[in-house]
């Protein structure tokens, strides 16, 4: 079992190599990824694309919203990352 | 280097990916070659969309961004200023648009507030929405500003760094121009484009790329309309899904197995260039300005001459004037527009001739060096001359042209399923430009749609 900190660690070791000029360690959980950093749709398409080679996790594209923040990124992988466990 | 670019995008995400060029050097249209000691870049005699690394959402940071290549290793040094010279007025800018806006306020004192009205507008509109219909740039300019002499001066840096239109061009390209260079600038990385692409190829190496040189696409091979494959130098076959071709349209056209239902013209706009090397620095000589966009007549004319080339315009470069210099000699570049057919029939009729209208081009950018204010008092060590054939030959766009076809498919799809197109033919213009095509077509054709 992966506990949300860990897996909250693996997005933003994701995060953090997307966002090469920015500086991840002060992310505000409940706030939108977008505000806080210098992400676009292009971007999320990167994190999605990550996910899926790091991780094997597939995320849809009707569910790309719940990336929105860190903490709702959370909340929607820890079930999906310990799925695989 | 779309198709670098792309390349390394595909294979970051596990795609299995072979780049095939036909040349024995990366690059296309922004490339090298060397001489004796001497490096020379071709295509490149600046890098467009100069910003500060902490300016967010830009061209520049979001395509280092989806390469993974930290905006540092560019090592970019932005231009002294460049100059806008006409016969009588001139307009200096550099890489903050107030230095432009106090020029045109000198200048032309009853258009500024024409030209901070076209500003707003150029600053609110997206360029980059894929559904802008197509509108000439002079109609919109026209609203804001009514001296025809300054939408002249205007037009002239963004027309002849990249339009493939003659004299006008679609307003979005404009919005596109006008940012890139107005309002962020000119910069050039230490080493020159030699960096660009060495740090492209080191990627895409990396992300465990295949590239082979010496390979030419002699045929796109369709089954159904769609792609099945590629025939490389006449003789292998690659079987493939998915080919993002960056050889334009119509030279992709040209090696398609079937009937081309849409035909793509070939643009009309290619260039000589006059490299030279000398035993002084420009700054020794009295220049100090990066480019400086020459034009002696009223009018500016962006259109393929009568004649082997127009020695009246031309864009004048001195390498040596960013912050940055890391030449040990002085070099001087002058690139006129000029006339494909004619310099093809001259090499036709004779290679003598053909020498001795390239000495006529030197000759000229002697004269046009003098025009720009450049003391005669220098040495040239060495100098070397291409022509819209030389263009031709070594990049293999039809008619020499640096800015590909009149026809651009903003999407990159053609009627054939699996088959797009990046690079100058989608549309994004300049070095920054044909990088982030490589990448969007890659994202929005390849990786999109396999996820």
């Amino acid at each position: 079992m992966l506990t949300n900190e860990e897996v909250r660690t693996k997005v933003l070791d994701i995060i953090a190599d997307i966002a090469l000029d920015d500086d991840v360690t002060g992310i505000k959980d409940e706030v939108a990824l977008r505000e806080q950093l210098d992400l676009d749709s292009m971007d999320f398409l990167d994190i999605v694309m990550e996910l899926k080679k790091r991780h094997k996790i597939e995320v849809p594209q009707e569910d790309y919203t719940r990336l929105a923040s860190m903490q709702s990124c959370v909340e929607y992988l820890a079930p999906k990352f310990n799925a695989q466990a | 280097m779309s198709g670098l670019a792309a390349g390394i995008r595909l294979s970051m995400y596990n795609k299995k990916v072979v780049i095939l060029e036909k040349h024995t050097i990366s690059g296309g249209l922004n490339s090298y070659y060397s001489r004796g000691k001497r490096k020379f870049d071709v295509g490149l005699h600046a890098l467009t969309n100069f910003v500060d690394p902490t300016q967010r959402g830009r061209p520049f940071n979001k395509l280092m961004k989806q390469l993974r290549i930290p905006y540092e290793e560019f090592k970019l040094s932005p231009q002294n200023y460049s100059l806008i010279q006409f016969p009588d007025k001139k307009l200096k800018f550099n890489n903050d648009i107030n230095l432009l806006v106090e020029e045109v306020q000198l200048n032309f004192p009853h258009e500024i507030d024409g030209f901070m009205g076209l500003l707003t507008h150029i600053k609110n509109f997206n360029e980059v929405d894929l559904s802008n219909e197509l509108v000439m740039a002079k109609v919109v300019v026209k609203n804001f500003i009514k001296d025809e002499s300054l939408i002249e001066m205007i037009f002239c840096p963004l027309l002849i760094y990249g339009s493939a239109w003659e004299n006008d061009m679609d307003f979005s390209q404009f919005v596109i121009m006008f940012k890139s260079i107005f309002l962020e600038g000119f910069s050039r990385p230490t080493g020159g484009v030699r960096t660009i692409i060495d740090l492209l190829l080191k990627r895409f190496e990396e992300c465990g790329g295949e590239l082979r040189f010496k390979s030419e696409v002699t045929r796109i091979i369709s089954a159904k309309e769609k792609v099945v494959g590629v025939e490389v130098n006449g003789a292998e076959i690659i079987e493939c899904d998915h080919i993002l071709s960056s050889m334009g349209l119509p030279e992709t056209f040209a090696v398609l197995d079937q009937e081309p239902a849409e035909l793509h013209r070939v643009g009309n706009l290619s260039f000589t260039e006059s490299i030279l090397i000398t035993d002084k620095k420009p700054k020794e000589l009295g220049i100090d300005a990066t480019i400086i966009f020459y034009n002696n007549r009223p009018q500016y004319l962006y259109q393929k001459p009568t004649s082997l080339f127009d020695s009246e315009s031309a864009v004048v470069c001195f390498p040596n004037n960013f912050t940055h210099d890391d030449y040990a000699e002085g070099v001087l570049r002058v690139t006129n527009i000029a006339n494909y057919e004619l310099w093809k029939q001259q090499l036709l009729l004779s290679k003598d001739l053909y020498k001795e209208s390239k000495n006529e081009v030197y000759q000229q950018t002697v004269k046009i060096l003098k025009n720009c204010g450049l003391n005669s008092q220098y040495e040239v060590l060495f100098k070397d001359i291409f022509t819209p054939t030389t263009i031709q030959r070594y990049t293999g766009h039809f008619g020499g042209t640096v800015y590909g076809s009149t026809d651009k498919s903003r999407t990159g799809k053609t009627k054939i399923e699996g088959l797009y197109i990046c690079g100058t033919d989608q549309g994004f213009l300049g070095i920054v430009g044909s990088m982030l095509s490589g990448i969007s077509m890659a994202n929005l054709h390849v990786l999109s749609s396999t996820l």
